[in-house]
C-alpha cells in the first residue's frame, strides 16, 4: 500500500477520523463484503434547495455538490483516448506531466488496469466515492473500453458511483447502455445551441464515416447533444452540462445555452473559463483567443443562476485526476505502483469512514446555521464582499498561506456566505522561501477580495497584502469557513456603520491559465 | 473483388512522429489493418485497401485528430494506379 495520508481531514474531528483510518489499516485482509453501498447518512439540508431525490444522489458527489467536494473525492481513469470531434480549445497531441488541460493525460489504461486502479485508490482514500470516465478523448467514441471498465468496477466495488463525460455526438445511440450500467451521472459539454457559434468552436466532427466541417458539423453536434440530454433525463439519469466560456464567441450565447439545457432537464450547469495559453498549441491558444477574467466569469454565472444551480467549484480536472478536488494524488497511483499493490476492497471500513465524514459535515452545517441566525437582525444592507480562503478540505480554514495552491472564494452578504469559485495560484512558499513574483500573482488572483482567511501567514506577505488592500485574517485558523466568514462579515458591517471603514467595490481579478479536465 | 485487392500492396501508412496513439483509427478501419505495436500505431500494408469498397474516404484519415498523420505510402504502388477500382 502506497500511503495512508489523512492530510485532507486531519483538522477537527481528527481523532475520530484517524481512529477510523487506523481501523482501515488494521482491517486489511478481511474479506470484501458486498452490499448495496447506499450509505445511510444523516440528512443534511439539501444544498441550494435541490429536490430531495436529487440531493440524495449528489450529496456525496464531489463534482456535483459544492459542499460535498470538501469531504469526498473523485477519480478519473483514462481509458478512452479516441475522440470523434475536434474542439478549438483542445490539442490532443500535447502531453506533458506538468501540464493539465482538456484532453491531456499522461497514462492511458486498459479497462483491467483501470479497475485495479479504482480498487487501489478506493482502499487508500476511503472518501473516494465517484469514478468518472472523462477521456482523454470522448468516452463514447470508445464505448467498448468505457463500458468494460464500468462493468469490472461494478462487480468489485459496488458502492462506487459511476459517471461519464461526453461531447454528446454519440450520446443518443448509447443512452440505453448507459442506463444498463447504472451510470447515475452524465456530463455533456455543450458550448452552443446555435450552429453559427458552433462553427467557431468546432472545426470538424467525424460522423457516419465522414469528416464534416463547419456549420453543418455544429448543427449535427447540437442536435445530438440536445436529443441525448432529453433521452437521459427521461430515464431519470442526472445530467450536468459543462460549457467553456470563450469571450467574444459564446460568452453572451451561453445564457441561451443555459435556458436550452435547463428546459431539457439538466440539473446543474458548470460554466468554465477557457484555458488557452499559446504553449498548449490549441487553435485558440495560437490565435490569441483570451480567456475570461474572474469578474466576467462570475457575472455570467450569476446571470444564469435562478431556477437552476450553477456549479462554481469545478477544477477542470485532468482525465486521470485522483483525490479531493483541488488536490491531485495521481502520482501515487501510477500503473507500475498499482500493479504491484495488493488490494483488498473493504466496503465496511469505507462505510464507517464515510459515516464519520457525514457527522463532520453536519457539524459544519450546524455551525453555519447558528452563525447565520445572528445575521438575521441586520437590515438588508446592500453590501457584498468577496473573501479568499486557504483550505485543504473539510470545510475549514486549515491551510497555510504559503502552502495554498488555490484559494476558495466566498461572497458574503446579509444572506450569509456563498461559495462562488476558486482561484489557482502558484505556491508562494516553496521550501520555506517566499518569492516576490509569486506573491504578485496571488494578489492579482484574489485582487477582488476584501480579505484572505488563512491558518497561518508570515510577516512579509502579510504586509504586502495589507498594502494591496487585502485584509490577511488568521484568527479563524482551523475554524469552519462559513461560520467564520459570517462572523467576519458582521464585524465588517459594524465597522462600516460606525464609519471606521468605508465600503468600496474592489477591482477585477485574473484567472490563472493552465487549470486541470474532461471532454 | 476482395481477392484482387489482396493481391496488391495497398498504401496508407502512419507517420509515427505525428501519431498521438489515440487509437481512434484502429476502431474505424474496416479491414482491421491498424494495430498497436509497442505503443505506436501501424498500418499493415497487406490489409489496407484505402477503404475502397467500404467508404468514400479512408477512415483513418477522416478520424485522425492530427492532420497529415495517416498518409499515402509513396514507397508502395497505389491500388488505383495499379489498375484497380475507381
Ligand atoms: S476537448 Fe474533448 S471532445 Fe473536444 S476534441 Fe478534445 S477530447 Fe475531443
Ligand atoms: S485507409 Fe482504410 S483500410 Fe487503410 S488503414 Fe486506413 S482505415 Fe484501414
Ligand atoms: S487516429 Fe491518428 S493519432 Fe490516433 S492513433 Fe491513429 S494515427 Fe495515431
Amino acid at each position: 500500500m502506497e500511503s495512508l495520508s489523512t492530510e485532507t481531514v486531519e483538522v477537527g474531528g481528527a481523532e475520530s477520523i484517524d481512529d477510523v483510518m487506523q481501523k482501515i489499516a488494521e482491517h486489511k485482509g478481511c474479506g470484501t463484503s458486498g452490499g448495496s453501498g447506499k450509505a445511510s447518512c444523516g440528512t443534511a439540508a439539501g444544498e441550494n434547495d435541490l429536490p430531495q431525490e436529487i440531493w440524495d444522489k449528489v450529496k456525496n458527489h464531489p463534482c456535483y455538490s459544492e459542499e460535498a467536494h470538501h469531504h469526498y473525492a473523485r477519480m478519473h481513469v483514462a481509458v478512452a483516448p479516441a475522440c470523434n470531434i475536434q474542439c478549438n480549445y483542445c490539442n490532443r497531441k500535447y502531453d506533458c506531466a506538468n501540464e493539465s488541460r482538456p484532453g491531456v493525460v499522461s497514462e492511458k489504461l486498459t479497462p483491467e488496469q483501470a479497475s485495479k486502479k479504482v480498487l487501489a485508490v478506493a482502499s487508500t482514500i476511503p472518501q473516494m466515492t465517484v469514478l468518472g470516465i472523462a477521456g482523454p478523448g470522448d468516452p463514447l467514441a470508445n464505448p467498448e473500453k468505457t463500458f468494460k471498465t464500468f462493468e469490472l468496477i461494478a462487480a468489485t466495488a459496488p458502492d462506487i458511483k459511476l459517471c461519464l463525460s461526453t461531447n454528446g455526438l454519440a450520446l443518443p445511440e448509447h443512452v440505453d447502455t448507459i442506463a444498463k450500467y447504472n451510470v447515475d451521472h452524465v456530463t455533456i459539454t455543450i458550448n452552443m445551441v446555435d450552429p453559427d457559434v458552433g462553427a467557431q468552436i468546432y472545426p470538424w466532427i467525424y460522423w457516419q464515416h465522414k469528416r464534416i466541417y463547419g456549420r453543418e458539423a455544429a448543427e449535427i453536434l447540437t442536435q445530438h447533444q440536445m436529443r441525448g440530454l432529453e433521452m437521459l433525463t427521461e430515464r431519470g439519469i442526472l445530467c450536468k452540462v459543462n460549457s467553456v466560456m470563450i469571450p467574444g464567441i459564446n460568452d453572451k450565447h451561453l445564457v441561451e445555452v443555459n435556458k436550452a439545457v435547463k428546459s431539457r432537464g439538466a440539473f446543474l450547469h458548470n460554466i468554465m473559463p477557457l484555458i488557452s495559453s499559446p504553449e498548449h498549441g490549441t487553435v485558440f491558444g495560437l490565435n490569441g483567443q483570451r480567456g475570461p477574467t474572474a469578474q466576467e466569469l462570475k457575472a455570467l454565472q450569476d446571470s444564469c443562476e435562478g431556477e437552476m444551480n450553477m456549479m462554481r467549484h469545478c477544477r477542470q480536472c485532468r482525465a486521470d485526476a485522483v483525490g479531493l478536488l483541488g488536490e491531485d494524488r495521481s502520482a501515487e497511483f501510477t500503473t507500475d505502483k498499482i500493479m504491484a499493490m495488493e488490494v483488498t476492497y473493504d466496503l465496511e471500513s469505507r462505510k464507517a469512514y464515510q459515516t464519520k465524514v457525514e457527522e463532520e459535515r453536519l457539524k459544519v452545517a450546524a455551525a453555519k446555521n447558528a452563525e447565520l441566525a445572528t445575521l438575521a437582525g441586520e437590515d438588508n444592507v446592500d453590501i457584498k464582499i468577496l473573501i479568499a480562503v486557504a483550505t485543504k478540505g473539510s470545510g475549514r480554514v486549515n491551510e497555510h498561506f504559503g502552502h495554498a495552491k488555490e484559494f476558495q472564494i466566498y461572497e458574503l452578504s446579509t444572506n450569509g456566505a456563498k461559495f462562488v469559485g476558486h482561484r489557482r495560484v502558484d505556491l508562494y512558499c516553496q521550501g520555506g522561501y517566499g518569492e516576490e513574483d509569486s506573491l504578485d500573482t496571488i494578489i492579482r488572483a484574489i485582487n477582488d477580495c476584501t480579505a484572505v482567511f488563512v491558518a497561518k501567514i508570515g510577516g512579509c506577505p502579510k504586509n504586502d497584502l495589507v498594502k494591496a488592500g487585502i485584509d490577511p485574517v488568521d484568527e479563524f485558523a482551523f475554524e469552519f469557513i462559513e461560520q467564520s466568514a459570517i462572523t467576519y462579515f458582521k464585524r465588517y458591517l459594524d465597522k462600516v456603520k460606525s464609519g471606521e471603514i468605508e465600503h468600496k467595490e474592489r477591482g477585477d481579478a485574473t484567472l490563472r491559465q493552465g487549470a486541470f479536465i474532461t471532454a | 473483388m476482395t481477392a484482387r485487392w489482396r493481391s496488391k500492396q495497398m498504401t496508407y501508412k502512419i507517420v509515427a512522429s505525428q501519431c498521438t496513439s489515440c487509437s481512434a483509427c484502429e476502431a474505424e478501419c474496416p479491414n482491421v489493418a491498424i494495430s498497436e505495436k509497442n505503443g505506436t500505431f501501424v498500418i499493415n500494408p497487406k490489409k489496407c485497401t484505402e477503404c475502397i469498397g467500404y467508404f468514400d474516404v479512408p477512415q483513418c484519415v477522416a478520424v485522425c485528430p492530427v492532420d497529415d498523420t495517416c498518409v499515402i505510402d509513396t514507397s508502395l504502388p497505389r491500388y488505383q494506379a495499379a489498375g484497380g477500382a475507381a
